[in-house]
């Protein structure tokens, strides 16, 4: 028997189970993909909010700060990539600008540092490609941009370092309560625990089902994006935001963390599962952006995606123990959710511990991590790993100037991905323009040589997305 | 640290390779070729079907032939030639920067360098086209690559969007293999491909080609399961009503390629919206003096011995740029004008054209009995009458010297006009 089961690898699960890392309690997180971070995390704007969107009082709110300030130093630890580059609302008419005004008064109340409103010659100074239409515009200096599933990566790998447990590819079918704990039915091996914790994002309600009375129903909200070429990374310095209105939140244009421009999303209802895009979503997230940033190159987009969000009737997260003792669950997470996880998962800790769960911190944690990102090395420090390791000498991902060395490393580590899109997402490998045509036969080469699994098993992304049909008459290279 | 070549070649492809050996044959004493991929011949070697070197060795070779012949010719060169090596960085000053697993990081200078990048495929993202993200997507190189390298099938039922010759290549290369290939959608009310492919790769095959047509919906949660086909309006939007679904698990992509000018970008230098590719000169120098450049890199070809017949003029100037340096004199720009997407050169320098200069340039739509003309201040100054012109089909015009003279305001326009309509 575990002491704690969580169930979901999004970031709150992987927050979760790093937090939960640091004491010596016997941890597994149940993924029912083969590799963490794969649904709402990887779909999202990978915006580190600042806080001044949501209600004060609300979890959300408390949440949202806190997280802003622990995500700052959960990066630096963790080698994640991060920049705090400070956000924008943008107000075009008196309303908004009233709208401006009140967002300043929220922020201020939960506790957002440095918020001050911006006359349109400072926005215009400090964005020269914004429409010249605004008026004014409220400056959060605390807002950042992430790669948001390397920060449930990082979290998750960190975790599984120092003896938590990860089993992928399982599926929770059921769950029971036993004498001592629970006992959770799986697509493999039963998992018997003391405690259980429902990170199970979109499934959540699902999950909550199985030993709760129904209290919540997620309906998912559905987000479209674009995102460009890094020739447009440098459109926009800060992420802008436009004024929440009937419309939605608005449409937002961002540099992301990876140096390209992220501009999105739309938000229209959606089932579980569906992460199509529509001509019309896309449209739309066109003719919105073109508000804030006029001169968008979409000759330039590189790709399209969307994410579903767990919206439910309840207007904030569902965060806490459940009506049965020693079931937990972190529900109901959407925006500001990403910014939110890692502050989240420290209160859940708490919660447990008041549930119970005895904790005792170990003696020999260890949560130094450090990614070498080739690209990002000077001339002299490339030379010198090319000389440690002639790996890092020869360039598989061409668009993004990744490295063999890179893969094997993140092949090597505690948490492996098995995809190419696993390589992806901890690499970088496959994203830049050309979007892996060129490398993603010779990174999915190196998945089936340092992992020992044939080539035509790797697949591009979740179990079952297989690219390799068969052989050709006359076979492979030889 | 710095070794000094005389001409060094980013990229060992068609264009690369011919560059060299012209650049060697025309004096240049070091010459290097600087080759990201395992072997020589880029994207060649992928082509493993013939109708190479028509042109250049009037016989039929397949893309590997081809790019042997040009190999071959290297051994007795002193040509040096690094493999795996990837340039990251080009300087203004001609400093390369580049590595490999074998020489680590270096820094190279050369008097002269030729860029010689060739092409990238668009993606699904370029276009938006819409519907679910499954697995089964590819580039048709991409799926070149896998079938004709690497020795995998990447499908069993197939769509293709885009008429390009490299998707009418793979209709026909997965056909042999034994997949069905279930049509091919074209957006324009033409094909971009060559006609000759068109009639071996799709026609002999009896594969549908749908002209006016696009993709509108691609379903499937693993693998692609279904795609929904639309005809399009003469605003290329597609018709509601019209739309047809194909059962598959494949979708190929032939939608254009874009000249990979990454490195020329961030040498600062000058591109041209149009091609995508650098403004060059008459002899294929960029705007930075002594870094000129070559094939699809330049502005895509259909043919890869008007690649190596370019390359050559790249790889001549260059070897004269590193013995003499800087060529000098006034300029004359090419303008496009009715009906012309782009011209290469876009810049000529008269005191360097010794009998005429060659202009390469493509119409922005299918026309016929037309007559391309040259003129110059209102005034046309030679022409040239074509009975069928086509955007997939790059055109060669030669214009003289000897009417450089009647040139006003430094400014020359390439149009195609009606026949009726000519001067």
């Amino acid at each position: 028997m575990v002491d704690v089961a969580i169930i979901g690898g999004g970031v709150c699960g992987c927050s979760l189970l790093y937090e939960l890392s640091r004491y010596d309690v016997d941890v597994v997180l149940l993924e029912k993909e083969n590799d963490v971070s794969v649904g709402t995390t990887k779909a999202n704007s990978a915006i580190v909010h600042a806080g001044y969107d949501p209600e004060p009082g609300t979890k959300m709110a408390r949440y949202n700060v806190e997280g802003n300030a622990i995500i700052k130093e959960l990066c630096g630890k963790l080698d994640i990539p991060y920049k705090q580059i400070g956000s924008l609302v943008l107000a075009f008419d008196e309303e908004q600008e009233e709208l401006v005004k009140e967002l300043f008064r929220r922020g201020t109340e939960n506790g957002v540092p440095g918020l001050r409103i911006l006359t349109a010659e400072e926005v215009f100074s400090m964005e020269p490609n914004v429409s010249r239409e605004v008026k004014s515009a409220l400056y959060a200096p605390s807002a950042g941009i992430i790669s948001p599933w390397e920060l449930a990566i990082a979290q998750a790998e960190t975790a599984v370092k120092n003896g938590a447990k990860m089993l992928l590819n399982t599926e929770v079918t059921g769950i029971r309560k036993t004498d001592g704990g629970f006992s959770i039915e799986t697509n493999g091996e039963p998992i018997e625990a003391r405690y259980v914790v429902n990170a199970a994002g979109v499934n959540c309600d699902l999950i909550n089902d199985m030993l709760c009375p129904h209290t919540f129903t997620v309906t998912p909200g559905k987000g479209q994006y674009y995102l460009l070429d890094k020739s447009q990374g440098e459109l926009v310095n800060h992420v802008i935001f436009q004024c929440p209105s009937k419309l939605g939140k608005g449409v937002l244009v961002s540099p992301t963390v990876h140096g390209n421009l992220i501009v999105g999303p739309n938000a229209e209802p959606a089932e579980r599962g569906d992460l199509g895009t529509t001509a019309e979503g896309m449209d739309f997230v066109k003719k919105m952006a073109a508000i804030s940033v006029p001169n968008i190159n979409y000759r330039d987009s590189i790709r399209n995606f969307s994410g579903l969000r767990a919206n439910t009737e309840i207007d904030d997260f569902i965060i806490g123990e459940t009506e049965v003792k020693g079931f937990f669950r972190i529900a109901g997470i959407k925006s500001p959710g990403l910014t939110s996880a890692p502050a989240i998962a420290r209160d859940m800790v708490k919660m447990l511990e008041a549930g119970g769960l005895s904790l005792t911190e170990k003696t020999d944690f260890d949560d130094s991590r450090k990614v070498l990102r080739f690209k990002h090395l000077s001339h002299a420090e490339r030379a010198e790993a090319i000389r440690k390791n002639p790996l890092y000498g020869k360039i598989i991902c061409r668009c993004e100037t990744i490295t063999e060395g890179e893969i094997v490393d993140a092949l090597h580590r505690p948490l492996p991905p098995c995809s190419i899109d696993g390589v992806k997402r901890r690499c970088g490998s496959g994203m830049g323009r050309c979007q892996g045509g060129f490398c993603g036969p010779r990174v999915q080469e190196i998945i089936s040589r340092e992992l020992h699994v044939p080539q035509a098993s790797v697949m591009q992304d979740r179990e079952g997305m297989y690219i390799i049909t068969g052989e050709t008459k006359t076979g492979g290279r030889q | 640290m710095e070794t000094l070549y005389d001409v060094i070649v980013v990229g060992g492809g068609p264009a690369g390779l011919a560059a060299a050996l012209e650049a060697n044959k025309s004096g240049a004493q070091k010459v290097l070729i600087l080759e990201r991929n395992r072997e020589l011949g880029g994207i060649l070697n992928q082509c493993i079907h013939n109708g190479f070197g028509l042109h250049y060795f009037k016989e039929e070779l397949t893309g590997p032939e081809y790019a042997g012949r040009f190999i071959e010719q290297l051994k007795d060169t002193g040509i040096e030639v690094m493999l795996d090596t990837m340039v990251l960085e080009v300087s203004p000053d001609k400093t390369v920067h580049a590595m490999n697993s074998q020489n680590g990081y270096m820094q190279l200078k050369g008097k002269a360098i030729v860029l010689n990048m060739g092409c990238r495929e668009r993606t699904r993202g370029a276009i938006a086209i819409p519907g679910d993200r499954p697995a089964g997507i590819f580039t048709a190189g991409a799926a070149q690559l896998y079938m004709n390298v690497e020795g995998y099938m990447v499908g069993k039922r197939v769509l293709i969007l885009g008429s390009g010759d490299i998707g009418l290549i793979m209709a026909r290369r997965m056909t042999l293999e034994g997949a069905k290939v279930l049509g091919c959608v074209e957006l324009m009310p033409y094909s971009n491909g060559l006609n000759r492919n068109i009639v071996q790769c799709l026609n002999d095959y009896d594969i549908p080609l749908y002209l006016s047509h696009t993709i509108t919906d691609i379903r499937g949660d693993k693998r692609v399961e279904q795609v929904v086909v639309s005809k399009v309006d003469e605003n290329r939007r597609p018709i509601p009503g019209t739309e047809m679904v194909f059962d598959c698990d494949t979708v190929l992509l032939s939608v254009g390629l874009i000249p990979e000018n990454e490195l020329s970008r961030q040498s600062g230098i000058e591109i041209d919206r149009r091609t995508n590719g650098p403004v060059v000169y008459e002899n294929m120098e960029t705007s930075i003096p002594g870094i000129f450049a070559s094939g699809n890199v330049v502005h895509v070809h259909d043919l890869v011995d008007f690649v190596t017949a370019e390359s050559q003029r790249a790889g001549k100037a260059a070897a004269l740029y590193a013995q003499n340096g800087e060529a000098q004199g006034d300029i004359f720009t090419l303008e496009n004008g009715s009906c012309v997407n782009y011209t290469v050169p876009q810049k000529v320098r008269p005191s360097n054209v010794e009998k005429f200069v060659e202009i390469f340039f493509r119409v922005n739509f299918v026309y016929s009995n037309v007559v391309i003309q040259v003129s110059s201040g209102g005034e046309v100054l030679c022409s040239f009458k074509r009975e069928h012109m086509a955007p997939g089909e790059m055109e060669k015009i030669v214009f003289p010297k000897a009417l450089f003279s009647k040139i006003r305001d430094g400014k020359v326009t390439v149009s195609v006009v009606k026949e009726a309509d000519a001067k």
